[in-house]
């Protein structure tokens, strides 16, 4: 029990809809200026609604107080440190807002004729260039929205891809510490998924591989580095097996902070990859979206990509290129989504990739690097180097993986009362208890745009969590003490599901 | 050009000698040397926040938007207007830039948030479960398909209206693939789904019949009725709806759909060239535990507090892996936080009357046009905010004839309909003022008088290409 409710706590939770009352308002429309017939003129009766749905009733002023008040119980980036790892938690520039909000961007209708919309098609055909630089693939679609969506778009242009040549395959491979969108999109793409070891050093298993490598298999999906943060110094033999075996090779671009500049994934072998804009490339993460997922291709999988592509014609006339919407692709896998895709993402992804360039990009690689290796010597010193050992004791990429299996027998201490009380010190926590195969894994990433002094803090905070809990090891388990809400019955919400405000 | 990086040459030596190594490229020797690059990317150097607004805002020039245009166009995403609150709410750091709430202590305002829109779209669909939002209209569709499966134990095939967006149809086919399910399409007469066509497409094995009302045409469809085919052998209804006209037309849930679904873009997100919009998605308490996405859930801190979480999270990627109800992780959580926004700014009150303005403004809208020469109605069903047309002059040159007139007139519709090649749809906002819609009647006669001596058949396909 806290002995001290901050004044947070002490303002009880209300939502827009108890602060609502009859009779009050926000909005003023515009007059109709045309006849007003009943409505039963227009449509009939039967497909009318009675009563309209009970919305708040509430006044500007209060809707604004209400939201800004929720805001103030959520943590983010703009306010700490959030070494989440696997979610690139960069910085997100402002520049990057102010640009997607033009008019010329923010109004344009989806539906406008290409020609246009000519500024628009030109921005995402840059992206797409771009991109397939980045990733050392000739050709890219922008459509999916989201990570998973760049997976599920991969496996579907797999099934496509062998189907062309007549042949069905139904495994598809990927590792232990794979992310678990992995295995639900194989999953609904229609193929059975098959788990591969790792091994000591924390890659592929290369024996387990060979031998679960075979003419059914369509495709392997790796991240690379992995999301222990290591890169697999096998992947030139990995691709050459599952090439040989007939298979593609994809890589889940969650962890392309580590090599931009540095390593593509097309050299490294891979047929398809998806990027995350909401991670590399810096677009705000939203609280869960918006994102995006593109992916690159190589050639031999290009005629299966999505419909619509945007394509560069040139005019032959001397009056310059013009930029289209190629509906006529009729080997495509089809339509992944309404429209052309996430375009305010893209703006703002390509807003980050012209600020940053070729020289930036690299450097905000090398950067991330060398901040997750820092923050991986600080922690292997004192109580940290001790109770919550680094998983695969090697330099690591972007990001590292700790164990807090030994904190736990020795201290009593779970992962999730370090994650809970690093909270009141002001920090977000780590992924925690990914990836699968660490016991009590804490999985860090500091991205590029952390100062050394906010690693420094990091670290101090976890030797004095640690320190603490040598005397009194109650006061994690029981933390956090200081955040609006202190820990949450999350089996009760599962269990009596509440989902929505219940309403009179 | 290095940016948002803060490591000074003193740092980066402390940080090489507390790592143990003399530079960076060591730390990248796990690399094998083949695979590093060993090169500079092919891209331009970086530029000063200047110049890329400049660059950015140079290329946003070359659009004709809604600004520019007056803007008929429609067709699943409309030209609204977005309240100024929800620009600055939404463009607060706290919900702009954390990650999806996994630490629910210090994520209460994203995910109360979220039970707020859950509360919204649970009462604008009428059905009690709504999960926390998808990526966009479509590929909900082909979530909801999904589900399908699993809810029929099994069956795999889908019956679906032709009234339903094209878009939503592609996307339900490709994912179909995945599934090893197959799609029937029903066609529709004057304007509606051809309802023993549709009665007839049904059969046991049939996991889900897919509706939308006001459909592709605008034509409000009789839901219920049509669903009874549904009902008859255990298949799902599925309905895509328009989110804006549920202030004024039956909720799908009093229809007897048990899912509603829909692209959410009307409710507070602006254009975009077609996202970041959100998709919703909403079910009976039975589907509740199949649902795909995201959830919020109320529930007790340690001391009593009131508090909510991620709830259901056993549904999940995260945790299901390979078993999950659906692979979706990042979604469109702050596109949604705008609909919660928009959507308590308009009210109760104000959310009907602006149904009623759409429903006034687009009967009005229709009779102007269908009085203007050369135009005629493509149906006479009732509509709710946009209107199929028919015109007698080849529908590309009238559009570009209004364009120069700086109006978007609307959507051709033989772009997705080939037997509507001379189609027109033509959307209503509350933007669109009854001077605007008098200016488009006249642009669109006199657009079709000049262009009126060509067959309405001779140029083949649009632009796009039909699909």
């Amino acid at each position: 029990m806290a002995l001290t409710e901050t004044p947070m706590q002490r303002e009880r939770a209300t939502t827009i809809y108890e602060k609502s009352k009859r009779g009050r308002r926000a909005a003023v429309l515009p007059a109709a200026e045309v006849p007003e017939p009943p409505l039963e003129e227009l449509i009939p009766a039967k497909l009318l609604r009675s009563e309209p749905p009970r919305l708040p009733e509430v006044a500007e002023p209060e809707i604004v107080r209400h939201y800004n008040r929720l805001s103030r119980r959520n943590f983010d980036l703009d306010s700490g440190f959030y070494p989440l790892g696997s979610c690139t938690m960069k910085h997100n520039p402002r520049l990057n807002e102010r640009v997607a909000a033009l008019p010329g961007h923010a109004r344009l209708h989806p539906a406008q004729d290409p020609k246009r919309a000519q500024g628009a098609l030109e921005l995402m055909w840059l992206l797409q260039e771009s991109l397939a630089e980045i990733c050392g693939l000739p050709h890219v679609s922008l459509q999916p929205s989201a990570g998973s969506h760049g997976e599920l778009a991969g496996l579907l242009l797999t099934r496509a891809f062998h189907a062309d040549r007549g042949e069905a395959r139904t495994k598809v491979l990927a590792p232990d510490t794979s992310h678990g969108t992995n295995p639900a999109s194989v999953t609904m793409a229609g193929y059975e998924i098959v788990k591969v070891a790792t091994d000591e050093r924390g890659g592929v298993e290369m024996d387990d591989l060979r031998a679960k490598v075979d003419d059914d298999v369509a495709c392997l999906m790796l991240t690379n580095p992995n999301t222990l943060g290591l890169f697999d110094e096998n992947i030139a033999e990995i691709a050459a097996l599952i090439h040989e075996a007939g298979g593609t090779l994809y890589y889940d671009g969650a962890n392309l902070n580590a090599v931009m500049g540095q390593s593509r994934p097309g050299d490294m072998g891979f047929d398809i990859v998806h990027v995350n804009l909401h991670k590399s490339f810096s677009q705000p993460h939203g609280g869960g979206g918006p994102g995006a997922g593109p992916i690159a291709v190589s050639e031999r999988i290009e005629p299966f990509l999505p419909r619509p592509q945007v394509v560069r014609r040139e005019s032959g006339n001397g009056s310059g290129p013009s930029f289209d919407l190629d509906h006529a692709r009729p080997k495509s896998i089809g339509r992944l989504r309404g429209f052309q895709g996430n375009f305010g993402v893209f703006v703002r992804s390509y807003a980050y990739i012209l600020s940053l360039g070729a020289d930036g990009l690299a450097e905000a690689s090398e950067t991330a690097v060398l901040n997750a290796n820092y923050l991986k010597a600080r922690l292997a010193e004192g109580r940290a180097g001790e109770r919550v050992p680094v998983a695969f004791d090697r330099h690591c990429m972007h990001e590292f993986v700790l164990s807090g299996k030994p904190m736990k027998k020795e201290l009593g201490l779970a992962t999730l009362d370090l994650a809970k009380r690093l909270l009141d010190f002001g920090f977000h926590p780590p992924t925690v208890y990914f990836p699968l195969l660490v016991d009590e894994a804490l999985m860090i990433e500091p991205t590029e745009t952390e100062t050394k002094e906010s690693l420094d803090a990091f670290a101090d905070a976890i030797e004095q969590i640690l320190a603490e809990a040598e005397s009194d090891p109650e006061k994690a388990k029981q933390a956090p003490y200081t955040t609006p809400v202190r820990r949450l019955d999350e089996v009760k919400a599962t269990r009596t599901p509440k989902v929505r405000q219940s309403l009179s | 050009m290095s940016r948002y990086t803060s490591a000074t040459p003193a740092d980066r030596e402390q940080m090489l000698a507390a790592i143990g190594v003399d530079s960076v490229e060591e730390l990248f020797e796990q690399v094998p040397e083949p695979l590093r690059l060993g090169r500079e990317l092919a891209l331009p150097a970086g530029m000063s926040e200047a110049e890329v607004y400049e660059r950015l805002a140079e290329l946003a020039a070359r659009n004709a938007d809604a600004e520019e245009q007056v803007c008929f166009l429609g067709a699943g995403m409309y030209d609204h207007y977005v309240p100024a609150i929800v620009d600055a709410i939404t463009q607060r750091s706290e919900f702009l830039t954390p990650y999806t709430p996994y630490q629910p202590e210090i994520s209460q305002g994203g995910l109360q948030a979220m039970f707020e829109f859950q509360t919204a779209m649970s009462e604008l669909t009428a059905l009690p479960v709504s999960n926390a939002g998808l990526y966009e209209g479509p590929s909900s569709v082909a979530s909801a398909a999904y589900l399908a499966i699993a809810a029929s134990k099994g069956r795999r095939r889908f019956v679906v209206s032709r009234g339903v967006h094209p878009h939503s149809r592609e996307t339900l086919a490709t994912y179909s693939v995945g599934y090893g399910a197959e799609v029937e399409e029903v066609g529709l007469e004057d304007g509606l789904t051809d309802a023993a066509a549709l009665a007839a497409a049904v059969d046991g094995e049939t996991a889900a019949v897919f509706l939308q009302s006001p459909n592709f045409l605008g034509a409000v469809e009789d839901v219920e009725a049509l669903g009874a085919a549904a009902k008859e052998h255990g298949a799902l209804l599925v309905v895509a709806v328009d989110p804006m006209t549920l202030g004024v037309l039956k909720p799908p849930g009093e229809q007897g759909a048990d899912i509603a679904l829909g692209e959410g873009q009307p409710l507070g997100n602006r254009l975009d060239f077609g996202g970041p919009s959100f998709g919703f998605f909403c079910g009976t308490e039975e589907l509740m535990r199949k649902m795909p996405g995201r959830i919020a859930g109320e529930t007790d801190d340690a001391d009593g507090r009131r508090g909510f979480v991620l709830a259901l999270q056993t549904r999940e990627q995260h945790i299901r892996r390979e078993k999950a109800t659906h692979n979706i992780c990042t979604a469109q959580a702050l596109n949604a936080l705008a609909a919660t926004i928009h959507l308590a700014w308009l009210g109760r009150e104000g959310f009907r009357e602006l149904g009623e303005l759409l429903l006034r403004r687009t009967a009005y809208a229709r009779e102007r046009l269908a009085a203007t020469p050369g135009v005629e109605l493509l149906h006479e069903a009732p509509v709710a905010r946009e209107i199929a047309l028919r015109l007698e002059a080849p529908v590309d040159r009238v559009l570009e004839r209004c364009a120069e007139r700086g109006i978007a007139a609307g959507y051709p519709l033989g772009r997705e309909y080939p037997e509507h090649e001379d189609g027109l749809l033509v959307a209503i906002t509350e933007r669109r003022t009854r001077t605007q819609i008098d200016d488009l009647a006249e642009a669109l006669g006199a657009a079709i008088a000049a262009c009126g001596d060509l067959p309405v058949h001779t140029t083949g396909k649009s632009p796009q290409g039909v699909h």
